[in-house]
């Protein structure tokens, strides 16, 4: 399969849903049958196998295979809800100078013959971590929140994704609580995406439900909740489909600025 | 003029929009790259050359790095405003 396309999940700042997105979308583009292989690039924080509820099934890791002290094939966790779902893990008790960018790049080349869809989970950060996500990468979803800080490290991570040559950047605003941004005490959609420029995948609704879901280690995209039918919009998005904003995903005055830029992608 | 003292008076900022205009700015001197050193370098330097020609005030003076244009995420061209109070035409 040589048209399978490599995504990094990025964000800068720590904190603002990296690891949820990418077990979310991750195991959404399952759901639609793809063959989806998420690598988790945090070496010495490693998260997505929790998140993903298969932390009690690693053997091997990311740094094993670049090493060589297992095939590629062996450090590949099987989904078992979902047929196609496949996690490699990163190893806890290294740090992250055990990957280079050509290392990882040599990985990816390797899995994009089997996968359709390779996501990468960075880590925070600006730092070899960063650089070892984003180098086998062709496109990348930055995650922000509606806040000061986060969009300003989000913005910093786009001018460094520029100078590293990507083409395709998408935004997904996560958390936003559309109550606030009504009484004005926080930025809606539009603003943050006026700020950065970056067309708009989508806007994901804090939800409680998010918190259960990581609690029990099951992505809840697809549920029915606001979170779970955000990340399943996010997911036709990706592959191309034009997916209109979720009435409760957008504040107001919203609607033509954000379709404005998402055309142009 | 009075219109405008009045909204001032009567309707504080939203958080919201506070949050968006520091961000522009903060943002502004982030893309440029230019550390605030440099920036005060620039500003002597340029007081200096005007001061050839007439009196300024030039601890008022003020320079700036703005972005002209959208669409290219403002970093492609990056304009230099400079606000500087003259005292008097003649040297």
């Amino acid at each position: 399969m040589s048209n399978s396309e490599v995504i990094v999940i990025t964000s800068g700042k720590g904190g603002v849903g990296k690891t949820t997105t990418t077990a979310n979308v991750g195991t959404g583009l399952a759901k639609m049958g793809k063959k989806v292989c998420l690598i988790d690039t945090d070496i010495g924080l490693r998260n997505l196998d929790v998140v993903m509820g298969l932390e009690n099934r690693i053997v091997y890791n990311l740094v094993d295979v670049v090493e060589g002290n297992c095939r590629v094939k062996q450090a590949l966790i099987r989904d078992k809800r979902n047929p196609g779902l496949y996690l490699m893990p990163s190893a806890q008790t290294r740090d992250k100078s055990a990957v280079s960018p050509g290392q990882m790049v040599k990985v990816i080349e390797h899995l994009k013959e089997q996968f359709d869809y390779i996501l990468l989970d960075c880590p925070a950060g600006i730092e070899q971590g960063f650089q070892n996500a984003i180098a086998g990468a062709d496109r990348a979803l930055i995650v922000t929140t509606p806040e000061v800080s986060a969009i300003r490290d989000a913005d910093r991570i786009i001018g460094l994704l520029e100078a590293n040559g990507f083409k395709q950047m998408d935004l997904i605003i996560n958390r936003l609580r559309t109550d606030m941004v009504r009484k004005g005490d926080m930025m809606s959609a539009s603003d943050v995406v006026d700020i950065l420029a970056v067309p708009l995948l989508g806007i994901i609704p804090d939800d409680e439900n998010v918190v259960v879901a990581t609690n029990q280690g099951e992505p809840l995209v697809g549920h029915d909740c606001p979170a779970g039918r955000a990340y399943s919009n996010v997911v036709r998005r990706i592959q191309g489909e034009e997916v209109p904003f979720l009435s409760t995903e957008k504040g107001f005055s919203f609607w033509t600025k954000v379709t404005g830029i998402f055309h142009k992608a | 003029m009075r219109k405008f003292n009045m909204k001032r008076f009567f309707r504080r900022k939203s958080s919201r929009e506070v949050a968006r205009d520091r961000l522009k700015i903060l943002l502004i001197s982030d893309r440029v790259n230019c550390s605030p050193e440099m920036m005060e370098l620039i500003k002597t330097d340029i007081a200096k050359v005007i001061s050839k020609y007439m009196k300024i005030d030039s601890t008022n003076m003020e320079i700036q790095i703005n972005t002209k244009g959208k669409g290219n995420r403002g970093i492609k061209n990056p304009t230099l405003y400079a606000n500087i109070p003259i005292l008097d035409l003649r040297k």
